[in-house]
This record gives C-alpha cells, structure tokens and sequence, in this order.
C-alpha cells in the first residue's frame, strides 16, 4: 500500500514538475507569437523595406522607418564590445592562469555582484559621472554613443568574464604541459595555445556579451540622448531599438503602437541570430 | 510528502485569498468611482485635486492614471473612462468629445542657469529645434554645439510645443529626446550649453526661462496672453457628464479647486 502510494507520489512529482518546466517554453512560445501578432500587421500594412531600411521616423505622421536605430543598435553594440572584450577577455586569462586561490576566491563572487547590479544603476552613475566627463573634457553634450558605450562595455563584464574563463579552463592540461615541454614560457603558452584552443568558447563569450548589450534598455535611454539621425562622430547621441520602444510605448496608439511592436520583432529577429550563433559557438568547443 | 503538500496547500490558499480579496474589494466598494486617464501633464495635478476632493467627499473614489493625451482621448471615446485628460488641442476627428477647460499651463523654454542668453524670437527657437541653427555662436554666445533636447513622440508637451512654436516645421532628427519634463529639466540643469522646453509648473532655479520675443514667460504675462507658448489643461467627457463625474469636474472648477491649481503654478481659468 505504502508503496504503490509512493510510486504515485513519484509520479505526481514528476508530472508536476514536467507541467513547470514545459510552461517556461510556453512562456517564450507566447512571447513569441504576441509580438508577431502585434508587430507584423504594421510590416504587412507599410513594408518590410520601408520599416527596415526607412530613415524618417514620425509614427504619428505615418513614418515608420527604423533603419537609424537598427545602426545605432549595432554601433552601441560593436563599441561596447570594443570597451568590454578586452577587459573581459585579460580578466578571464588572469583568473584562470595567474590568480592563486584566495584573489580568486575574492574576485570570482565580486564580479558576479557586477552582474547583479540593476541597469538604472549603472544608467545613473552614467549620467551623473560619465556624461559630464565626456561633455567636460571631450565636447558634445556628453549624451552621447562614446558614453553609452563605456556604461555597456562594463555591464558586458561578467557575461564575457565568465563565459570565457570556462573556455579557458576547459582547455586540457596535457596542452600546457605540452607547450611548457618544449620550452614556451607561460605568455607564449597562453597566447600560443590556450586562446587559439579556447577560441570559439571566447567568441561565443562576446556574441552573447553583444546580445546583451543590444538588448539593454534602461541605461541606453538615460545615456544615449535618444536622438533619431544615425551619430555621425562617437560624440553624438544616438537611438537604439529597445531604447525607442520604452521611450514611446506610454504615448502610443494605433500604428504607432504597432509600430513599436514592430521594431521589437526586429530585435528580437537580431537577438535570435546572435545567441544561434554563440550556442553553434559552444557546442563546437564541447564537441572537440 | 507533507512538505510539499503544504508549499501546495500555501499555494492554493494564496490564490484564493487574492481571489477573495478581488470579490470583498468589489462587493464593499459601494462607494462612487470615477476614472480619470490621459496626459501625464496634466495627471499629478488631477491626483493633488483628487486627493482634496476625497477628503471633503470620502463616499467618492477618484481613480487617477497616466497613459498620455491621446491614449486618455482614445479611452474617453471608448467609454472606458468617465472622464479623459488631454495637455493638447483636439484633434478634428477627436471633437465629437466634450472639452472642459481645467486651466492653462505655459510651455517655457528653458536653458541653463550660466547661459547669458535672455531672449530669443519664436522663429530662433524654431530653428534650434528643426535644425537650421545649430551652435550658440549663431545666437551671439561661444562657438559650441547646441544642445537642444525635446520629448518624444506622442507627448503632449511635445504636441503644443510642435503646434505653437514649430507651425508646420518638423523637430530635426538630430534633437536629443527625453521621456519626460522631469528628465529634460535634469539634462538642461546639468549641461551649459543644453536648451529645452518644459511645463510652467516645474520651472524653478535649476533652470533659467527664456523669454519668447521679448516677453518673459511669467505669470502675468501668461495671464494677459502676451506670452504666446500656452496650452490648456482639458478634462473630456463622451458625452454629458455622469452625476459622479459632475460633481468632482464642479469642484476643480471652483474656486477651492482652482486655489489649488495655482498654488500648483499653473493658471486659472478666471484670470
């Protein structure tokens, strides 16, 4: 009796637990198909080119382009990279190669605390430091894609750090002690064999710090100064597509809704195709 | 087992308490609501008359929210409020609604406190803003970039100051935007050479009115229309106003509610 009721207790626990962990897909499933729903009547309506690859945007005179975003995006992005990579990627290789136990012990949970940081905080320090640093010592106003850079670069820390530091650490010993065997001092060993090894793990590691960046929004909105033309200098503000839909959503109707939920499947369209990539990226490394 | 059985127990008691909670809120709420939605403008001072309002009358409920113009004239059309705020003129097609004028509130250019510039022309300022005059020297001050910060799309700030300043004009790609008075004030305090347009309300020392033409943006000249950058604060209703909504629409248009709104530094409808 005792038994068969705790088989069915198994069962029941199993069944419950299926239900929850099927119901975090339905989720994304639901998501998914919302913003479809949502976004693309209005691609349907204007046009892909003219939404994709249009430059006005003035949703309330029926303009609808978002080709200005989309690069400021990538801008944003790519220059965050240019900041956050090769912090990341020197801090992954310390960690891993040259810290003793006990600054790792130390440094390991300090940076997940940079992860946990919320994003307005950072916005914040952004504007209140970094902004007037820029408009004081370089010109512009300060809100500006060098600023929100910097702010990205730092928020992308800990995605890359410790993406890259178990890369790194999955390389085999037997490739250290083969180099160290033939006489190759610990930087060539590094530079020569455990980054080329680690390599896919490091650039999955920087694809998925970029599908971070792209996909911030807070701190874009409170840094980049939200202005519509592609920047033409690292000085100028720029607008980024998260930043465009949490800016207008509070005042938007009609096609101008629709058109928010529009530049959000473009995101999430880019988002996509960047964390395909970063997984194609790891399983590689797994698979060698 | 008992374990998980009482997280399941917990589980399903706090789903039926926030049930229960619903069903009391709603039996008990015999009290007279009336909902109130549209500009953001205008919301905070609505919330200050509402809150006076339901210490005088506690048998009414006046629920406030934000949502901006249009969505408050959407909702008015809808029916799905008694009563829509709006910080701009209607629309054509948005004037089968009746408009209640509350009070008016100027929009103030403003810049910063250590810029020397006092005034500018209406067709300076439209031209800072569609980009034809882009560095302070053009306006007699250093050879700097101006920078000039509007608010977003379908903002009724933006809306008047579009329809009052910019005429048939488009704001230049190239302005920088924020999402709310508070933040273009936070910008223009902190940046010298920043210039922007914000509510009468919340000008205060941080920042520096410019004036339009030579008028100064003050009280008295807002009153006696010679500062033309203005725009009424509108309460809309789809059709005769409800006994409910009546009632709180008479106080703010009395002189109780009216004494707030100008404590608030916005202008009263009589003056």
């Amino acid at each position: 009796m005792i038994k068969k009721y705790r088989f069915n207790k198994e069962h029941l626990v199993r069944a419950i637990l299926t239900v929850f962990a099927l119901s975090s897909l339905l989720f994304l499933f639901l998501i998914f198909i919302f913003i479809l729903f949502e976004g693309l009547p209005l691609f349907l309506k204007i046009g892909l080119n003219k939404i994709i690859l249009g430059f006005k945007w003035a949703p309330t005179k029926d303009s609808f382009g978002i080709f200005p975003m989309v690069v400021s995006s990538f801008l944003v992005t790519f220059g965050a990279l240019v900041i956050g990579a090769p912090l990341g990627l020197s801090c992954a290789i310390y960690l891993s190669e040259y810290s003793g136990k006990k600054t790792k012990m130390f440094l390991k949970p300090a940076l997940e605390l940079l992860a946990g940081i919320p994003s307005v905080v950072y916005g914040f320090l952004g504007v209140i430091y970094i902004v007037p640093l820029v408009r004081n010592y370089l010109g512009g106003s300060g809100f500006s894609l060098l600023s929100t850079s910097i702010v990205l670069g730092v928020m992308i820390l800990p995605t890359i750090i410790s993406i890259s530091f178990d890369a790194i650490v999955s390389v085999p010993k037997t490739y250290r002690e083969g180099s160290f065997a033939m006489g190759a001092t610990k930087w060539q060993t590094i530079y020569k064999v455990i980054i080329p090894s680690a390599k896919s793990g490091i650039l999955a590691s920087f694809i998925l710090g970029m599908g971070r960046a792209i996909g911030e929004t807070m701190a874009v909105i409170m840094i980049a100064g939200n202005a519509l033309k592609i920047p033409t200098s690292i000085l100028d503000p720029l607008r980024t597509l998260t930043g465009n839909i949490a800016l207008e959503l509070a005042y938007a109707t009609g096609d101008h809704r629709l058109s928010l939920f529009s530049t959000g499947v473009v995101l999430l369209v880019i988002i996509m195709i960047l964390n395909y990539i970063a997984n194609f990226g790891i399983k590689r490394k797994v698979l060698k | 087992m008992p374990k998980i059985t009482r997280v399941f127990m917990l589980l399903i008691l706090t789903i039926f308490s926030c049930c229960c909670c619903n069903i009391s809120h709603n039996s008990s709420s015999k009290k007279q609501t009336v909902t109130i939605a549209g500009s953001t403008s205008v919301m905070p001072f609505t919330e200050k008359l509402a809150e006076h309002f339901m210490i005088d009358h506690p048998e009414f409920i006046i629920d406030v929210q934000g949502g901006g113009s249009t969505a408050g004239i959407q909702a008015c059309m809808n029916n799905t409020v008694n009563i829509g705020m709006s910080s701009r003129q209607l629309k054509e097609a948005e004037m089968v609604l009746n408009e209640i004028v509350i009070c008016y509130d100027g929009v103030i250019i403003v810049a910063h406190p250590q810029n020397p510039i006092k005034d500018l022309s209406l067709k300076q300022v439209r031209d800072i803003f569609n980009g034809k005059i882009k560095n302070w020297k053009d306006l007699g001050w250093v050879n700097r970039r101006i920078d000039a910060v509007s608010r977003e799309e379908g903002s009724g700030t933006r809306g008047s100051f579009e329809e009052l300043v910019m005429g048939s004009e488009d704001i230049d790609d190239g302005i920088m935007v924020q999402d709310s008075n508070g933040s273009v004030k936070e910008v223009i305090a902190t940046d010298p050479y920043a210039i922007g347009y914000i509510s009468l309300g919340l000008v205060d020392s941080n920042v520096k009115a410019i004036s339009v033409d030579g008028i100064e943006p003050n009280l008295k000249n807002i009153k006696n229309k010679k500062y033309k950058v203005i725009r009424p604060f509108i309460f809309l209703s789809k059709e005769r106003l409800q006994e409910d909504s009546k009632t709180f629409v008479d106080y703010v248009l009395s002189n109780d509610g009216q004494k707030i709104l100008i404590k608030e530094g916005l202008i009263s409808i009589y003056d």
